[in-house]
């Protein structure tokens, strides 16, 4: 049940004030923080290995400190670092939902994490049963047919899909130029239609947040390559009319692609291969749990139906009776994104999590992330603006325009007001068809108790919007510094410590 | 479900104050002919020590490189990674936060970018570096484009040494552009300078290399940058093994425009491939046109130090279709390893561990190469790769020293077919003399 409201007051995470120099201002010369053996082979002088005019002019200038220097230096900047373990991440869009502990317990094994991609598949046979059986997982959940794992993130599985489309199209001897995206799209779409080469157009949203049918029907020439949808869509909602995108795009001749971000709110709901869509990435790093290590790694599968399977990037991953292997000898593939097979050690992080879940776990998953987003939503209109007032999936925008409007308080503020009550904020700004946009994502693994903690900060800082609107205005207050000077650090840039 | 915190008491309070009887009614946009029927086919769920003892049992399958004596690189490469690294790296407030977008509660992630930066910087002896690529593959792609766009010209010409996947991905990154990539032989084993000068035109845009290349040989960066400057073209060198900048000249002290790479040496488990680190460097008057991230030093409202994502103006979430790539996520975690790795090893460790490796695999490569029907098949100094010619098929010898529990090197029929007896062997600082001993005399048992 939800506590006793009590007005909440500000109380930011516990994280350092302190400063910490650079880690090259720390130690002193001569100091040293290694310990490696001594050569056991017999001395040659160096010039008989490498000749000098092939060895450094000058040794580079790294620090010179002490194992405790290095460990008291990350200690100290972990102090200053917000994570999913401190506390809420109501990310819209990014899904930044608990990591299990356990996932890095088995990524971690020696048995996993010391397996060189080179080594005999003989000796990986647990390897690509792994891979193998994630593949058959990611394919029922989604209604794919197949699922490559070399894309490193979303944006790199986007270009993969979109390369691979185009082959497919060029197989049949047609030329398609464009492609089209709505005009919430994640900005990586467009980003990555034009490094696969496309011309981009976009189609605006109708007044219920959905795609603008009229308006997409006239656009699909026989030039379009693709459609690419995010379903649930960046409003968090639902295309009601999918099934009609997907006849339109259809009709001419072009392919459905879906941007992955936004599954969780569909798992074991509704299977994108169901829908009409023929080719997808997912965020392992979203839905399925592998931790986002403060910007990276991802893992961005594409899963696609059977018509593209041809193209998949190589090695795939076949199982020959009992036997496991990676098959390079695919004439239609079109070739590699990147070295070697995916993001592996993040694979495995995906697999642990789909097996601790099962089939029910995931759809409870998927039912309790909209729930909270439902729950949110209702507890929070009356405080800010809601452009799309419609049962809203796993996600939902709100809009601080009312706060601009009448308060002077933009939505940036109110975002920067959300660090002193101890959150991190909402995804802002973006979609870009929503002003002042605020976009919460609560995910499936957030308490009750968290949520209210949240709405009632919410609540508290659109009061301030007009009580007291300066504390917003400069906020934040409470943390390690406050709002930093991002026009001087674009402008003259340091990018680097100099000696 | 122990990852989802809702009993069913605060289920009924949150349908109750959502206005809605059921969960089902908040799926009710969804049009019923695309909804599932049943649940989804997939194994059941596992506790969790069933889960820890199926895994134990998948990677008890494997066999890893705790349990072999590893002699294999190209690419990925068996390094010693000290305590600090796992300890420190990996703190659940890195590994779980999200990228820095609030600066004011991020300044222990955005700090420890920057530093990263700062020390690809040193490595390389480059202006500035980014905060990260997903590989070194797809980072040299990326630099082919950054060197077309920065040049507008359209033609790059690659040096058949380097790592055959980057090739691979390189092609898959233009293939589709109104950019060619031309192949440059390498028959020694390196970059044939002249060779090089007579492939170069006006319209190239760049000369891609590796070195230490994927043979382990170390090129004539100096000479092959000039052949690229003398036409206006642009020096990109990709480094597979950035341990080998401890000791050998580093790219920047030769001219080179932009750096790529592969950080995975750098403190990251060889973890079947990936996660790795790609690395991309270049100088500062280029730094407009670099992809992904960059962290910047600046101050807050009162003067105090502080760390911000910056030039933000290249990326995609702004620029959309005219981003300079559209990379989003990265490796920062790696990029942090590699921080880590790098402030641990310090100045005189770096030197330290590239010296054994350089002469653990020179020791090897002698040895090696004294034995009858073994010979060198390039006679460029190497870093702590070498290629040898082999009396036996390399994977028959790979058969018969797995029996000793011994990695042998990488056959390179597969990626070279006139070089189907050739093996390319990596001598790591965690190789013993003993260990290659032990090698030596197996192949000496074999021939």
């Amino acid at each position: 049940m939800s506590a006793p409201v009590r007005p909440p007051r500000p109380a930011a995470p516990p994280l350092a004030r302190r400063p910490v120099p650079v880690i090259f201002e720390r130690g002193a010369p001569g100091r040293v923080g290694y310990s490696l053996p001594q050569s056991d082979v017999p001395d040659v002088p160096l010039d008989a290995i490498i000749p000098a005019a092939q060895r450094r002019l000058r040794p580079a200038a790294l620090p010179e400190v002490s194992e405790l220097d290095v460990v008291r230096h990350y200690t100290a900047l972990s102090h200053r670092n917000y994570s999913i373990d401190e506390g809420f991440y109501p990310l819209g869009s990014c899904t930044m939902k608990y990591n299990p502990k356990i996932n890095e317990d088995v990524a971690r094994q020696p048995g996993i994490a010391r397996l060189h991609p080179y080594q005999p598949e003989e000796l990986a046979q647990g390897a690509l049963q792994l891979l193998w059986e994630l593949e058959h997982d990611l394919a029922e959940i989604s209604g794919m047919d197949r699922v490559t794992f070399q894309p490193a993130a979303g944006a790199h599985g986007e270009m993969t899909a979109l390369l691979m489309i185009r082959r497919y199209f060029e197989d049949r001897g047609e030329r398609r130029t464009t492609v089209v995206v709505p005009d919430s799209a994640h900005g990586t779409n467009p980003a990555s239609a034009a490094i696969a080469g496309f011309q981009v157009i976009e189609v605006k949203s109708d007044r219920r947040g959905n795609i603008d049918l009229e308006a997409l029907r006239a656009v699909l020439t026989p030039e379009v390559a693709a459609l690419m949808l995010t379903n649930p869509n960046t409003l968090g909602l639902f295309e009601e009319q999918i099934r009609e995108v997907a006849r339109a795009v259809h009709n001419v001749g072009a392919q459905l692609y879906l941007d992955g971000a936004n599954f969780n709110a569909i798992l074991g709901i509704t299977r994108p291969g169901d829908q009409g869509f023929d080719v997808m990435h997912f965020n392992l790093h979203k839905t399925f749990t592998t931790p986002h290590g403060g910007g990276g790694p991802g893992a961005g599968a594409v899963g696609v139906r059977a018509h593209l399977v041809p193209y998949l990037p190589v090695p795939t991953i076949e199982r020959d009776g009992q036997r496991f292997v990676l098959d390079y000898d695919r004439p239609k593939s079109i070739g590699k994104v990147r070295a070697f097979y995916g993001n592996f050690g993040n694979l495995v992080r995906a697999y642990t999590y789909i097996r601790s879940m099962g089939a029910a776990g995931l759809r409870e998953a998927a039912e309790m992330a909209v729930l909270n987003a439902n729950y949110m939503l209702r507890r929070l209109r009356d405080h800010y603006d809601l452009p799309y007032d419609r049962v809203c999936k796993h996600e939902f925008v709100l809009s601080g325009r009312r706060q601009r409007d009448r308060h002077h308080v933009t939505t940036k503020d109110m975002a920067k007001r959300l660090l002193d009550y101890g959150f991190h904020s909402p995804t802002i700004y973006f979609p870009l068809i929503v002003e002042e946009a605020i976009m919460i994502e609560p995910t499936e693994t957030e308490s009750l108790q968290t949520l209210d903690a949240f709405i009632d900060a919410m609540t508290a800082i659109a009061q301030e919007a007009e009580t007291n609107p300066e504390i917003v205005r400069s906020a934040p207050h409470e943390t390690p510094v406050t709002r930093l000077d991002d026009v001087t650090a674009a402008r003259k840039p340091i990018l680097r410590w100099r000696p | 479900m122990k990852y989802i915190p809702a009993t069913p008491a605060e289920r009924e309070h949150m349908l109750r104050v959502t206005g809605v009887r059921a969960v089902d009614d908040l799926f009710a946009d969804i049009p019923r002919e695309v909804r599932l029927r049943g649940p989804l086919d997939l194994p059941p769920a596992m506790s969790d020590p069933e889960l820890l003892a199926h895994a134990r049992r998948l990677a008890g399958r494997n066999t890893d490189c705790d349990q072999l004596a590893c002699f294999l690189g190209a690419g990925a490469y068996d390094h010693f990674i000290p305590s600090t690294v796992p300890h420190l790296a990996l703190k659940p407030e890195f590994l779980t936060a999200y990228t820095p977008y609030q600066a004011e509660i991020m300044q222990g992630e955005l700090q420890a970018i920057f530093e990263y930066q700062s020390l690809m910087c040193e490595l390389t002896a480059m202006d500035v570096a980014n905060a990260s690529m997903y590989d070194g593959a797809s980072a040299t792609g990326e630099a082919a484009s950054m060197a077309a766009d920065l040049t507008k010209r359209p033609r790059i010409l690659v040096s058949t040494a380097v790592h055959p996947e980057y090739r691979q991905v390189l092609r898959t990154f233009t293939s589709h552009l109104r950019l060619t990539v031309e192949d440059l032989p390498a028959p020694a084993g390196i970059t044939d300078p002249a060779a090089a000068e007579r492939a170069m035109a006006d319209d190239v845009a760049a000369l891609i290399i590796q070195s230490p290349n994927f043979f382990g040989c170390l090129e004539h960066g100096e000479a092959l940058a000039r052949v690229a400057h003398d036409r206006g073209a642009l020096l990109v060198v990709a480094i597979a093994e950035p341990i080998s900048l401890g000791l050998v000249r580093a790219p920047g002290e030769y001219g080179a425009d932009i750096v790529t790479g592969e950080g995975q040496a750098l403190g990251n488990a060889l973890n079947f491939g990936g996660p790795y680190l790609g690395m991309i460097a270049t100088r500062d008057a280029f730094v407009r046109r670099l992809p992904g991230r960059l962290v910047g030093r600046t101050v807050d409202t009162e003067g105090r130090p502080g760390y911000v994502l910056t030039l933000q103006t290249r990326e995609q979430h702004i620029r959309r279709a005219r981003a300079t790539s559209n990379i989003c996520t990265n490796e920062s975690l790696n990029a942090l390893v590699a921080a880590v790795y790098l402030s641990t090893l310090g100045r005189a460790g770096v030197q330290h561990v590239a010296e054994l490796n350089a002469r653990k695999a020179h020791y090897a490569r002698g040895r090696i190469a004294a034995l009858r029907g073994y010979q060198l098949a390039f006679a460029a100094p190497t870093f702590n790769e070498f290629v040898v010619r082999c009396p036996l098929p390399p994977e028959e010898i790979n058969r018969r020293l797995l029996e000793h529990r011994i990695l042998g090197g990488l056959p390179l029929g597969r990626f070279y077919p006139e070089l189907a007896d050739c093996w390319l062997v990596c001598v790591t600082e965690t190789r013993t003399r003993d260990e290659i001993d032990r090698l030596v005399g197996y192949l000496e048992t074999l021939g």
